[in-house]
């Protein structure tokens, strides 16, 4: 065909282009929902708990993914370093993912468990304390903040709407309120425990702890 | 008088401005979290001066405020003389105009406060994406509105690169802020995990390709002709490279998450996109580059065909680099590195900003119906972003290959030789030296700024008549 005569008409080439630039797309994206072994699912991989899914929100609004990505590649070096590579039905639940782009930290996606809560609260305190020479600022105001929990049943209720498996159980407000307290306290008194100081348990840097300590840790691998 | 028969300048006028002040902004605030990589404590402990928000503050504000409307000024200079006609709608225009500014100054906010969508360069939270959204139609209905009633038969080939844009940015943009809103501004994307990943760089990635690609060529097509006052080298070789470049740039995406959990075909389909990607993308390169033709003595007296060519060559440097970063083995070695840092800034500085910063200077002292205010000043500036880009982007190279060699290094005995913070300590020089290259380009910045504010300053902004025999190029 002749060039001249798609030039002349606007809308003919617009249509052109909206087609050309949608193949590709088509071509990558719709397997991965209409092909299921694309996604195995694994069924140790348990939706966040209320306390959980608060840290994670947290983790987002810090901007972590700027300096810790969430993928562990599978290379030697790799998984010497940070343990088993990572699998794709282990981030069924992650809305939106947060396997970032860039490592100026070390990745986290196997950093559940490492280290002990009381590790994490003195981390984000000052980096230096726990990691000597680290250049990750200082978060005190996750020890000033109170943990905002007044919209974590509508965060769960969209979820699930998405596709989460909350049961209607997970989402009665109640039980909400009741888990993510007492998953708060536990952790409190461990760091408590460790560190021999009051722990307040209703701050943002104890729901980011219960979301670094669940990362990578559905699938069994720790001794 | 009879507006209809005068461009719409103001509209221009205005966009220029604000590409200058959001660029500086942008770059300012890309200044700061550099040096908070080589100093921790610049972030005086304070939520919103942290790296974490003020890194998307400055991708943001270099994409959507200083590229972005960088492209509306010359798209709105261009689209009208090459149609003959005045843009479309006066009202549109302002609303594009301003809705933009808007949008970005709410963005602004809601970064720093901590409302993010948490994924890269598409962190606007649910109540931004949809102003965007609204805002990109009335610029999409003023555009097309315009290039139907043109008076000319023929679009220039700037136009086809304008339209591709606004249709695909269009498309991507929707797509991927999918979500199901908490609040205004929490929301949940409506896809998980590895979909997520993908859809995400299937975004990211176009948005390389048709917000800092595309749209960038559109207007070296129309700036370049005119400040070297020769043809376009190849008609044909405009249509081979639009055409290919369009189809193929989407394909690319996953070139971002090699080696992650995303299924390998798909991998492996990104990685061998992004190898055809460089024909297309040299196309667009030659096709500048041979434009000054008969004009190379330019080369030497002016500064902004010196801006033109050395972005354009930027550009042909990146466009290889990113080919070659997609090999899988290379990507093993350079992802998750400084070198994608360096790769990023090799196009965005080099291409993006320097073809921008010719279209100014070119652009900015017809609107005022003056002379430049200082030559000199221009070429000044170019030899100063110049060694800028050239100490950012090969710090970025060492430090990238230097942590990419130390993460893999293993002993004889086949234990990790070195601990993850001994890879850090030994970035932090060039670290220091990432942030004194940016520093230096910025300085080129402020030095364009006030050369620009002198002109304006110096001339009047009188309208201009639509001359419909002049400067039909097609």
């Amino acid at each position: 065909m002749n060039h001249k005569k798609i030039e002349a008409k606007s809308a003919v080439m617009g249509v052109m282009v909206a087609i050309l630039v949608s193949i590709g797309g088509i071509v990558e994206i719709v397997p991965l929902y209409t092909v299921q072994e694309q996604i195995v699912k694994i069924d140790d991989v348990k939706p966040y708990r209320p306390l959980e899914l608060e840290g994670r929100d947290i983790y987002i609004r810090e901007g972590c993914y700027t300096c810790h990505s969430q993928a562990v590649r599978p290379f030697r070096d790799e998984t010497e370093r940070y343990g088993p590579y990572s699998k794709a039905g282990e981030y069924v639940y992650d809305r939106p993912f947060q396997w970032g782009s860039k490592r100026t930290g070390p990745d986290l996606h196997r950093d559940g468990g490492k280290n002990k809560d009381s590790w994490h609260y003195l981390h984000f305190k000052n980096p230096r304390d726990t990691s000597p020479g680290s250049i990750m600022p200082n978060y005190p105001w996750l020890y000033e903040n109170k943990l905002d929990t007044s919209l974590t049943v509508q965060k769960m209720t969209v979820l699930a709407k998405l596709g989460t498996p909350y049961s209607e159980s997970d989402l009665d407000p109640e039980k909400v309120e009741r888990r993510l307290k007492q998953d708060a306290e536990r952790l409190a008194a461990r760091i408590k425990t460790d560190l021999g100081e009051e722990v307040p348990s209703d701050t943002e840097v104890i729901a980011l702890i219960a979301y670094m300590q669940k990362l990578g840790k559905d699938i069994k691998w720790r001794d | 008088m009879d507006k209809k028969l005068y461009y719409d300048e103001s509209t221009v006028r205005w966009f220029s401005f604000f590409t200058i002040f959001w660029g500086f902004v942008g770059m300012l605030v890309g200044l700061w979290a550099a040096l908070e990589l080589a100093f921790w404590q610049l972030n005086f402990d304070l939520p919103y001066l942290t790296f974490g928000r003020i890194r998307p503050l400055h991708t943001n504000a270099v994409i959507f405020a200083f590229t972005a409307n960088g492209i509306f000024a010359g798209v709105y200079y261009s689209l009208q003389r090459v149609c003959k006609v005045r843009m479309f709608s006066d009202a549109l225009s302002k609303i594009h105009l301003w809705g933009w500014q808007l949008i970005i100054v709410l963005d602004a906010v809601c970064l720093l406060s901590g409302y993010t969508d948490g994924k890269e360069y598409a962190e606007p939270v649910f109540f931004i994406d949809i102003l965007i959204t609204l805002i990109w139609v009335v610029f999409a209905i003023n555009f097309f509105g315009t290039v139907a009633t043109r008076k000319c038969k023929h679009m220039y080939v700037a136009v086809w690169f304008y339209m591709s844009t606004i249709i695909t940015i269009a498309m991507l943009h929707i797509v991927n802020n999918l979500a199901l809103p908490v609040t205004l501004t929490k929301s949940y994307p409506i896809y998980a995990g590895v979909q997520d990943a993908l859809i995400q760089w299937w975004y990211g990635h176009n948005a390389v390709g048709f917000l800092l690609t595309t749209p960038i060529l559109g207007l070296m097509y129309y700036f370049l002709p005119k400040a070297v006052n020769r043809p376009v080298y190849s008609y044909r070789l405009s249509i081979l490279h639009f055409w290919s470049l369009v189809f193929i740039y989407i394909w690319a995406g996953p070139h971002h998450l090699i080696y992650t959990a995303l299924p390998d075909w798909c991998q492996t389909l990104g990685m061998v996109f992004s190898l055809m990607l460089i024909a297309p993308s040299w196309g667009g390169m030659i096709n500048g580059i041979l434009t000054f033709k008969g004009a190379w003595d330019k080369l030497r007296t002016d500064p902004i065909a010196k801006f033109f060519v050395v972005g354009l060559t930027f550009y042909g440097m990146s466009t290889f680099e990113g080919p070659m970063l997609s090999i899988k083995s290379v990507s093993a070695l350079g992802h998750f590195t400084d070198w994608i840092v360096g790769h990023v800034h090799s196009g965005a500085l080099g291409w993006v900003g320097f073809t921008l910063f010719a279209m100014l200077y070119w652009m900015v002292p017809r609107l005022y119906k003056t002379e430049l205010y200082s030559q000199d000043m221009a070429t000044k500036h170019f030899w100063i972003g110049t060694i800028g880009i050239l100490i950012y982007v090969t710090s970025m190279w060492v430090t990238g290959v230097t942590q990419g060699l130390m993460w893999r290094a293993v002993t004889a005995q086949g234990d990790l030789m070195y601990s993850f913070i001994e890879t850090v300590h030994q970035l932090h020089p060039y670290y220091i030296l990432r942030a004194i290259g940016g520093g230096i380009y910025l300085v080129g910045v402020v030095m364009m700024a006030y050369n620009l504010f002198m002109t304006m300053k110096q001339g009047e902004a009188t309208p201009t008549l639509i001359n419909p025999d002049k400067g039909q190029e097609a």
